[in-house]
């Protein structure tokens, strides 16, 4: 079981406190009717899927109930940083340092 | 080489010393008309049906590890084809009528065993929704059936129905065709069976690069152990498919996710059938060598790590202690995992792809397995002529633009 450091609660909690919320920085189009049918398909399920540093979303469902990020690596799953929503995702290649 | 009673006996009496490698062990070629990316049990009936049905011989399969040693060597062997859209019961359907007579086309006991395979009802919403599926697969000729509570202990008697459960079985869905087989016997009849008619198999070899010609087409794959040249590349990479698509540029639908499964120290005979319940989610049966064979869940996150979290098999094991209390005594001898390749459908995804002589064989998730021999029936027809099976078109690559999705996800709930 991961454990994980809410950026708001400020704690690490045990992953069953959270609910998962698939890759990070995907953002809906803002004009849907205005992109193609590719575009539409790439925003709804195309996925980076990444054997290394992934970007994700968390939602800290029992406990402050908020969405934040985080960067694992999804070999070792180890959690390299959360962050909040607003604020830039961490360079990963200063994260990754050490990890395989 | 031939297996026969005479063989049998023969080997029996030199104390089984002297059988023959199965499979050749060649070095790479330089070239080859087409190379399968993955030597499982798909990558490996591809390349099979490539040679048989298609007269493809000069054709290698390309495995990163051993065979099998991917999802096909690691799942509970569950088989059975009552899903619910059309496009799904062709293709299962396919699969276990090639099931039923692999055995005898490979000349190696693949030990498909058609016990039975009962889902357990545990809601009003699932009795509703396999009494649908129950109709659905009887208008395709697929055999499948509604039995009471009652009737599913009588089917398997170690089953618990008592009222008082946190989730009570309320009834089940029952195809009798459905069972098991042996999952490294599927990998080495297909791998037996390829190598005799001319496929190379190479283990220990990663793709980790595929070369493109100024016009954008397949022209090599880069391996660790050589550049090999090619005009086909079919990838069958099941949990990997992600990564080897990024090599040639393509974005997948797909993410990977840990699924695992465990086994009990074996006892006597108990199980007689498969039973699965998707609600409580829990998956099992009995090996022949007696071990109960269990399956859990997938992790909530994606990964590459082929373990999985210890909590998702233990909300499996209190699952199996619910419905079968005799086996609470049981010790669990291993647990495992391995990554599948989920899709938003929960479908497979067969065909073409953006690249030019780039084929895909994915997406076949938590449930592949019995899928194994018409995937690659139909894959193969898919490679050798360049245009989808018909009844690999409706899993391609496009549907995902068309919104033509196949949605055995909302179908079931989950997959299985
Ligand atoms: C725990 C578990 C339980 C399951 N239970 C069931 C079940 O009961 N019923 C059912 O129908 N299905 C089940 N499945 C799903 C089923 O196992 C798969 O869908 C199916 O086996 C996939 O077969 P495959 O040949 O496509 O993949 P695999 O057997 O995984 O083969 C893919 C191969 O590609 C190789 N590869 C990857 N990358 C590279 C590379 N770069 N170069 C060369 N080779 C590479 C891998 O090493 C691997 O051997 C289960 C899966 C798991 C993990
Ligand atoms: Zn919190």
């Amino acid at each position: 079981m991961l454990q994980i450091h809410c950026p708001y609660c400020r704690t690490e909690r045990p992953e069953s406190e959270f609910r998962y919320g698939g890759e990070a920085h995907i953002s809906r189009p803002v004009e849907p009717a205005a992109v193609s049918d590719a575009e539409w398909a790439d925003f709804l399920y195309m996925r980076s899927n990444p054997k290394g540093i992934h970007a994700e979303r968390w939602r800290h469902i029992h406990g402050c109930g908020r969405f934040f990020n985080s960067v694992r690596h999804t070999v070792s799953d180890r959690i390299l940083a959360t962050y909040k929503p607003d604020e830039p995702r961490p360079d990963p290649k200063a994260l990754s340092r050490g990890d395989r | 080489m031939r297996f026969s009673l005479l063989s049998l006996a023969r080997n029996a009496l030199s104390g089984n010393k002297r059988w023959p490698a199965q499979w050749r062990a060649p070095e790479p070629k330089a070239e080859y008309d087409a190379i399968i990316v993955g030597g499982g049990g798909h990558g490996l009936g591809t390349a099979y049906y490539l040679a048989r049905e298609h007269g493809l011989r000069n054709v290698a399969v390309v495995e990163k590890g051993w065979l099998g040693g991917g999802n096909t060597g690691r799942n509970t062997t569950i088989i059975r084809s009552n899903y619910l859209w059309e496009e799904s019961e062709a293709i299962y359907e396919l699969s276990v009528k090639l099931w039923e007579t692999l055995s005898d086309e490979l000349n190696y006991n693949v030990m498909y065993s058609p016990r039975g395979v009962m889902m357990l009802a545990h809601t009003v919403h699932d009795i509703q929704v396999f009494k649908r599926h129950v109709h659905a697969n009887r208008l395709a000729g697929i055999d499948n059936e509604w039995l009471s509570a009652e009737e599913a202990q009588a089917f398997c008697p170690p089953l618990n129905i008592s009222p008082t459960l946190r989730y009570p079985v309320l009834g089940a869905a029952l195809q009798r065709r459905g069972g098991t087989a042996r999952h490294d016997a599927v990998a080495w009849g297909y791998a037996r069976g390829a190598s005799a008619l001319g496929v190379d198999i190479i283990e220990n070899c990663e793709v980790t690069a595929i070369r493109r010609s100024a016009s954008g087409a397949v022209e090599a794959v880069e391996t660790t152990r050589g550049v090999i040249k090619t005009k086909k590349v079919g990838v069958v990479a099941a949990g990997h498919t992600s990564v080897l698509m990024g090599m040639a540029g393509v974005r997948m639908p797909l993410e990977s996710y840990p699924l695992q499964a465990l086994v009990s120290e074996p006892i006597k005979p108990v199980m007689p059938c498969v039973v699965m319940s998707n609600t409580v989610h829990a998956y099992i049966s009995q090996s022949d060598k007696g071990e109960l064979v269990i399956g859990a869940g997938t992790d909530a996150y994606t990964s590459y790590s082929q373990t999985g979290g210890l909590h998702v098999s233990a909300h499996t094991l209190d699952a199996i202690c619910d419905l079968f209390p005799t086996f609470r005594r049981l010790r669990m001898l291993r647990n495992w995992g391995g990554i599948v390749d989920v899709t938003p459908d929960r479908s497979p995804i067969i065909g073409l792809t953006p690249v030019p002589g780039l084929f895909v064989n994915c997406g076949w998730g938590t449930g592949g397995f019995k899928a194994t021999p018409g995937s690659a029936y139909v894959f193969a027809a898919t490679v050798a002529r360049g245009v989808p099976h018909p009844i690999a078109a409706p899993f391609a690559l496009e549907r995902f633009t068309t919104g033509r999705l196949i949605d055995e996800a909302a179908a079931a709930a989950v997959a299985h």
